[in-house]
């Protein structure tokens, strides 16, 4: 039985994997267009899966020795391959119709303040409604919202952003002694909150930022600092006592912006970090920089960003006989970016009293 | 070869006496300068007179209120991004209690910048801009002898607040 395998087909793609697998790991074996998107499914924590709907896929055939259809669209993070089965997830009209219809739920809640949001261009909902939701809404009602809650000086809770996924209750609960949030309420009341106003304060709890597919768990030290897709990403390490210290820098120039964990092709964490180096280690000369991490060229995120480019040599100086005459230094005249104001030394969002002008 | 059926070979044959004289050929030029004093002039009389702008001209960058007064723009970094010519730079900060009827959501722009000198009048951050905060007006962008006159802050760029 250990060395048995089983045959799955997933959109004509034949693979074979170990009893027990789910659908969707068995795609993302294949990887590519077949693995379906899954916003609450998170391979390293235990439980996770079968609430967010969007991993949906049709069973055509059950198993070889019994080929009937499974009726309904099955949750691939929840239903385990059997023998012989064949799945059709973006061959299946029926599918991607329901995936549709499963995004339009997940937005009707969402405040769709991608602007101001901090999550924006690495958003797991974003790209989802990209690919497959609709453009615009039918919902003509008032959208569901909550008292703003402070968790801590280091994470910020935006409630009306969660889609309730409880990958980071899951986070808390495996990574932590003492899990202190989790959800409340029921139904449409039901919300995310620490009991009676505890903020979080376990030193691995800062990973709860990153498994969130959404941007209601945000970094409190990153706030409105600046865009995820002006900074650079940059891998890094540092021999750190509590974590393995691998972890992905976010960097304009020598600031650095954002320390998060690195994150593989399924925008799933590679190793969890601690708090100190995800929060406190906001220099260079904290970090061994190993290089720029790699990001696919389809996200905003590697604008900009050329690899393999070859600086060509200025050669003006030769042609013209002579250093040309800088006619306007745009540093003296422009007023973002003044060295006197180092905004990711700023503890927390700046405020307007981090611009006046005698500072 | 002949690209067209247009060509017409040149008459080289000697004037005639008619021709020599030149009154009639005088006379045919004078009038077609006659006949233009009664055609519709092609050209206005500049700074008196003004032509009307296309529907599609872009000129002047400003920057949007809304009908409260309070700035539209929450430095999203759409426009700087959609920008072809780097033109924009932004920094954000967060609206403080108390600051509500300056910034109409929580995140504004503390600083924002465009660089006259680098921008192409494209309109690209027009078009990105999720909150109707940037538009091209239909001014001209003046001109000045100074470099240093060509980076617009955001007190250049903001309409002036109805409210006030």
């Amino acid at each position: 039985m250990s060395d048995q395998k089983f045959k799955v087909t997933i959109d004509n793609i034949t693979v074979e994997v170990a009893p027990g697998t789910t659908i969707l790991n068995a795609a993302r074996m294949i990887g590519g267009d077949v693995t379906p998107p899954a916003m609450c499914y998170y391979s390293k924590l235990e439980g996770s899966g079968g609430k967010c709907r969007t991993c949906l896929v049709e069973v055509s055939k059950g198993s070889e020795k019994d080929p009937r259809p499974m009726p309904k669209l099955v949750a691939s993070c929840r239903t385990t391959v059997m023998d012989g089965m064949e799945v059709k997830n973006i061959t299946s009209p029926k599918v991607l119709d329901a995936r549709k219809g499963v995004v339009e739920m997940l937005l009707i809640n969402h405040p769709l303040d991608c602007p101001v949001c901090d999550q924006a261009g690495e958003c797991h909902l974003q790209d989802l409604s990209y690919e497959h939701g609709a453009s615009g809404t039918r919902y003509e009602f008032d959208r569901r919202t909550f008292e703003k809650e402070d968790i801590g000086d280091y994470i910020s809770l935006h409630m009306t952003r969660c889609i309730l996924c409880y990958r980071c209750v899951f986070t808390a609960d495996q990574l932590t002694n003492k899990r202190e949030h989790g959800i409340l309420e029921r139904g449409d009341h039901a919300e995310i909150s620490t009991l009676l106003g505890k903020s979080l304060d376990n030193e691995f709890i800062g990973n709860v930022i990153d498994v969130c597919p959404v941007g209601a768990l945000t970094d409190k030290t990153f706030r409105f600092k600046n865009r995820v897709w002006f900074t650079k990403p940059v891998d890094a390490h540092r021999d750190c006592p509590t974590c393995s210290g691998k972890v992905r820098l976010w960097m304009r120039g020598d600031e650095v912006f954002r320390v998060t964990a690195r994150k593989d092709q399924w925008g799933e964490v590679e190793e969890w970090i601690c708090n100190d180096c995800r929060f406190h280690k906001k220099e260079t000369k904290d970090w061994v920089i190993e290089g720029p991490s790699k990001i696919d060229r389809h996200s905003v995120i590697s604008q900009g960003h050329y690899v393999g480019v070859k600086k060509q040599p200025v050669l003006i100086d030769k042609v013209i006989g002579k250093n040309p005459k800088l006619l306007l230094d745009i540093h003296k005249v422009s007023d973002v970016n003044r060295p006197e104001i180092e905004l990711s030394k700023i503890e927390g969002p700046a405020h307007s009293d981090d611009f006046k002008p005698n500072k | 070869m002949k690209l067209t059926n247009r060509a017409a070979p040149v008459n080289r044959d000697p004037m005639t006496f008619g021709e020599k004289i030149y009154i009639p050929a005088i006379a045919k030029g004078l009038s077609i300068t006659i006949g233009h004093i009664f055609k519709k002039k092609a050209t206005v009389q500049y700074p008196e007179e003004k032509r009307p702008f296309s529907p599609v001209f872009r000129g002047l960058h400003v920057l949007n209120r809304d009908e409260e007064g309070r700035e539209r723009c929450t430095a999203c970094g759409l426009c700087a991004l959609a920008c072809p010519a780097e033109a924009i730079t932004m920094e954000a900060a967060e609206r403080k209690p108390g600051e509500e009827h300056m910034y109409r959501e929580e995140k504004y722009a503390a600083k924002y910048e465009i660089n006259m000198l680098r921008c192409i009048f494209c309109g690209y951050c027009e078009e990105a801009c999720p909150k109707d905060a940037v538009y091209l007006s239909e001014t001209v962008m003046p001109t000045n002898y100074t470099r240093e006159s060509f980076i617009y802050k955001k007190e250049d760029l903001l309409i002036p607040n109805p409210k006030k």
